[in-house]
């Protein structure tokens, strides 16, 4: 009866209103708030330009989102691959016609916003692959006709970022992939290998990479090698955040953001200043409503029927979290300074786009859950 | 079926899988709040501190000095009101187009420009750059005119020394400049020390820093990462150097230098119970105020090469044979030793027939000789012959042994100047030790008129002047006043003690020392004998200051002429007999005076110095002449400010 149902498809609008997961929407608009006034604070405490910009990109990509929602989640399977294909296309366009800015080509300049592909592509290889390995038997995985398939699938986009140049979103595309692949159940053979063989072979990746991310990859290991150079972000990022303390300075009162001694507080160092005005209980407060959010999406996979929606759900966990750590553990000087926004807080249309557009998809999963997808 | 069984495999698969990735986002994350854990609890401090480092920058505001003041606490060196122009680097978008503007406006030559690029340098992006310290008012209301259109200029209103008696205190008070890397290893000037701040350079600016210095504000700005001052957190105001009050008599000063005008020389004056120097005047002078904001090289090159040296503070630095002022210190010492009556006679026969010693020829400086001569009259006159023969039997030894009690051979004034000579009383270890010869008992003949290896500087001679005067009492000479010491009560005690006995205890024919306010002397017939021979010379007819006498009892001074000389007199020069003017400057003898006033009851010694003057009664017997009547017309004020009787304003 119920699959009868379901294979039909007729879900009343009611039913759609019932299976929304209302405690993710709510995570969302807490850290969208939370986003807001961290931002308004870059300013110090003006409301101006990027504090306008961020609540109109807010309200217009939550809307989005919440539209998006009710798109058939096979509508979304039926296009993965299309997805795909248009985050690649304009990825190359970026490579003849895109705008640049401090040295590096990454956006297409679309009047209303500056778009920037490579974030795109992060959720357009997740559903991508979500797609790829809906479809393959588990016994056929382990084969390599169907493992360099994918494999080629993850290296375009990221060769075509890296020459922008953009180690950090490279990185994360290739990390959803991965993930992705590793969901599947591929043998775990192949990841200790390819680790190793990385390993290996880094001495070689990094004589490839451009000297300024060589000199942050040096830096990471000793920030005081060039202390208003190279190692200014970090130790000054350290300084705001150890200073913060248990309870922070205060809203409005971080000294070392306010006083500029910041670079780029408003996108990838957001959660410095935020750790530095509200300390460890506000920092520790933030990542639980992250790891909220990982969780409800994990959720959303658990209560899913199809491979293609448990797929995309835990590669898009997954790929939330790579952006939160590395954005993290990159302001504690835990990583190299590589360019990652953290998601939803960090100022960003393109990123809050993306972010926006797999929440979207995550809730269409929950909301069509029960829908199960022909593998054909 | 199947497809069925493998899809629910297929699911446990992804779900193991999702399980394994969870757990390694859970230890992710767990690490990442062990590192804020780290940051923001354990190391908090260290960043807290780092971050007010970052936030907090500091500026020292500079003191003002301290005044100086002379005895009647007139003001010798105060800080005066200046205009200034600062440049704030950081509101400064263009520093080529202001540095033009303000060029023009005010003035300035290639030379300066060049300097203050040189200058910004050195200077950090929010420093203040001084462009000028020290405008006239006509630049600085120009400047104010046109601030709209010079960014980061600010007209500042400082204050700078200023000593409004320039020439006339130069030697004793000093000057200051801009700090050296040298002055910044004092402690005093290192631990106190501003940019911009002027330190003292010579004299009492230099010596007294620690009191005159003072204490720097701190005013703590919160900054931004570029430096911009955002908020004044706090301010610890500066505090001004403490006042050094100066025994010095600004008017008898300023009058002694008025007397040494267009001469080289020295006059020293000194309180003989208290040891306070009333003046200490030296000839050339120079402006002390052109140090202040820098000389400049003409002003310069004209005090350095000056052949009369300027920059030599001759009454203490400058190193001249006591020639016959000498004297009275070889009789006291011949007749404390015992060594020849008073009363006996030697007789004095002129150039034709010289004392000889070892075929050696030693001359009387009066060509027809001075005849028969007892002790008091070879004072009076100044007889060389009689005391040729006093010093051969007295030795060179027992003369330097009172010489330098009575304070020839050492400081005067401690390490008060640092360029103060202790000039040389020789004695035949001394020879021995520095020039590796034995002694020869013709130095000890010219010795005794003052020539040969001795050196005394003009406050020396002063300070033994006053030291025989006060009855043959030890006293402190000092410039600073010394507040610690009862002066009433040390003048009492001496003026008391007049015991003629030797006292058993000490034997002050030894080589003792002496504490301060204390007896000198052996006998003080002694004393009182060389004391009544120097009255003769000036009250008495045939002696050689009569010329300079005061019959008034008030003003009647006691003295001693000398006439020291600065080469070998020749045969030659006997036969000549040139008078002074007929002699090459450089040639001329040193004209020397010491005398003490008033006679009845002593209170100030005097030396006077005039380099090249020629003969002592002539060049400066005049001259101590007039200023002693001037020190003893202000005696009374002086004693009963002093005394804390009257105050001036």
């Amino acid at each position: 009866m119920l699959r009868e149902r379901i294979q039909a498809s007729n879900y009343s609008f009611l039913d759609k209103l019932r299976s929304i997961d209302y405690l993710l929407i709510l995570l969302i608009i807490a850290i969208g708030s939370i986003s807001v006034f961290a931002i308004y604070s870059t300013e110090g405490g003006k409301f101006s330009f990027y504090t306008k910009n961020h609540i109109i990109r807010l309200t217009v990509f939550f809307s989005l989102f919440l539209v998006l929602s009710f798109v058939r989640v096979s509508t979304w399977y039926k296009n993965a691959y299309l997805f795909y294909i248009v985050g690649l296309t304009l990825l190359i366009t970026v490579l003849f016609f895109g705008i640049s800015a401090s040295g590096a080509t990454r956006w297409i300049n679309l009047y209303f916003l500056n778009l920037q592909p490579s974030e795109l592509m992060k959720i357009a290889v997740i559903i991508c692959f979500a797609r790829y390995y809906h479809r393959i038997q588990s016994s056929d995985i382990q084969s390599y006709k169907f493992l360099i398939q994918p494999i080629i699938l993850l290296i375009i986009p990221c060769y075509l970022v890296i020459q922008q140049p953009d180690l950090g979103t490279s990185i994360l595309i290739a990390g959803s992939g991965i993930a992705i692949i590793w969901l599947a159940g591929l043998n775990i053979k192949y990841f200790v290998y390819s680790g190793l063989l990385l390993l290996v072979s880094l001495p070689f990746v990094i004589s490839l990479l451009k000297p300024y991310q060589k000199s942050r990859i040096l830096t990471f290991f000793n920030p005081d090698r060039d202390p208003l150079g190279a190692g200014y972000q970090i130790i000054q990022s350290k300084i705001a955040i150890g200073s913060g303390g248990f309870f922070g300075k205060g809203y409005l009162k971080g000294t070392q953001s306010y006083l500029e001694f910041l670079p780029e507080k408003h996108t990838d160092f957001i959660f410095t200043l935020f750790s530095e005005e509200f300390g460890f209980l506000g920092s520790i407060i933030l990542l639980l409503l992250y790891i909220l959010l990982i969780y409800r999406i994990i959720n959303v996979g658990l209560v899913s029927r199809s491979f293609f929606a448990k797929l995309y759900c835990f590669g898009f966990a997954t790929a939330i979290f790579l952006y939160v750590f590395v954005n993290i553990a990159m302001v504690l000087g835990m990583l190299p300074i590589v360019g990652a926004p953290l998601p939803i807080m960090s100022y960003g249309g393109s990123s809050l786009l993306s972010i926006m557009l797999g929440l979207s998809i995550v809730m269409s999963c929950k909301i069509y859950n029960q829908e199960q997808i022909s593998v054909y | 079926m199947l497809n069925r069984g493998r899809n629910i495999e297929k699911g446990r698969v992804i779900t193991r899988r999702m399980f394994i990735l969870a757990a390694a986002k859970i230890l992710l994350f767990a690490g990442i709040s062990s590192r804020l854990y780290n940051l923001q609890i354990s190391d908090r401090e260290k960043y807290e501190i780092l971050s007010d480092k970052n936030r907090i920058r500091e500026w020292k505001t500079p003191p003002q000095r301290g005044i100086i003041l002379d005895n009647f606490n007139k003001v010798l060196a105060s800080n005066d009101r200046v205009f200034q122009l600062h440049l704030i680097l950081d509101e400064i978008n263009d520093f080529d187009a202001t540095i033009f503007k303000i060029k023009n406006l005010i003035g300035l030559d290639q030379f300066q420009v060049k300097k203050l690029y040189k200058k910004k340098e050195r200077l950090k992006p929010w420093d203040t750059l001084v462009v000028s310290d020290n405008l006239t008012w006509e630049q600085f209301s120009k400047i104010n005119l046109y601030l709209h259109e010079l960014e980061g200029a600010k007209p500042v209103l400082s204050t700078s020394r200023f000593y409004p008696y320039a020439n006339d205190l130069v030697h004793i008070v000093g000057y200051v400049g801009d700090a050296s890397p040298k002055d910044l290893e004092k402690p005093e000037i290192k631990e106190n020390f501003v940019p911009g701040l002027k330190v003292g350079k010579y004299g009492i600016e230099n010596s007294q820093e620690k009191m005159l210095i003072g204490n720097y504000g701190i005013k703590r700005y919160e900054v931004n990462a570029s430096g911009k001052r955002i908020s004044q957190i706090d301010y610890i105001k500066e505090r001004q150097g403490q006042k050094v009050n100066l025994t010095i008599d600004i008017e008898i000063q300023k009058y002694a230098q008025e007397l040494l005008k267009g001469k080289a020389g020295s006059i020293c004056a000194m309180d003989i119970y208290t040891g306070e120097v009333v003046a200490m005047a030296s000839s050339p002078t120079y402006d002390p105020n052109k140090f202040t904001h820098g000389i400049n090289q003409k002003d310069w090159q004209e005090i350095r090469n000056n052949p009369l040296k300027p920059l030599i503070n001759k009454s203490i630095a400058g190193l001249y044979s006591p020639g016959s002022t000498f004297k009275p210190l070889v009789a006291l010492a011949a007749l404390e030793y015992g060594i020849l009556d008073p009363n006996k006679t030697i007789r004095c026969k002129g150039h034709k027939h010289p004392y000889e010693l070892y075929g050696v020829k030693y001359h009387c400086w009066k060509k027809e000789g001075h005849g028969y001569m007892k002790l008091r009259n070879a004072i009076k006159q100044s007889c060389d012959i009689y005391f040729y023969e006093m010093a051969r039997l007295l030795g060179v030894d027992k003369l330097s042994i009172i010489a330098k009690r009575y304070g020839l051979g050492t400081n005067v004034l401690g390490d008060l100047y640092n360029d103060e000579k202790k000039g040389l009383v020789p004695d035949t270890k001394w020879k021995r030790r520095a020039l590796e010869q034995s002694w020869y008992l013709g130095e000890t003949v010219i010795n005794g008129i003052g020539q040969g290896y001795i050196q005394t500087t003009p406050l020396q001679l002063c300070l033994m002047t006053a030291q025989i005067a006060n009855g043959g009492y030890k006293i402190k000479p000092h410039i600073i006043k010394d507040e610690s010491i009862n002066y009433k009560d040390v003048i009492n005690k001496i003026k008391l003690d007049q015991s003629n006995f030797p006292l058993h205890e000490r034997n002050y024919l030894d080589d003792i020392n002496v504490e301060y306010y204390q007896r000198m002397y052996h006998k003080k017939s002694n004393i009182n004998f060389v004391l009544d021979a120097m009255f003769g010379s000036t009250n008495e007819q045939y002696g050689t200051s009569y010329k300079s006498r005061y019959d008034d009892p008030k003003y009647q001074f006691a003295g001693k002429t000398g006439t020291s000389q600065v080469r070998r007199i020749t045969d030659l020069d006997r036969e000549l007999d040139l008078d002074t003017e007929q002699i090459e400057y450089k040639k001329r003898d040193h004209a020397l005076y010491i005398a003490f006033a008033p006679y009845k009851d002593p209170r100030y010694a005097i030396s006077v110095i005039i380099e090249h003057g020629g003969s002592g009664s002539k060049a400066a017997a005049p001259i101590a002449s007039k200023l002693i009547k001037r020190i003893i017309d202000r005696h009374k004020l002086r004693e009963q400010f002093n005394n804390g009787n009257i105050s001036l304003a």
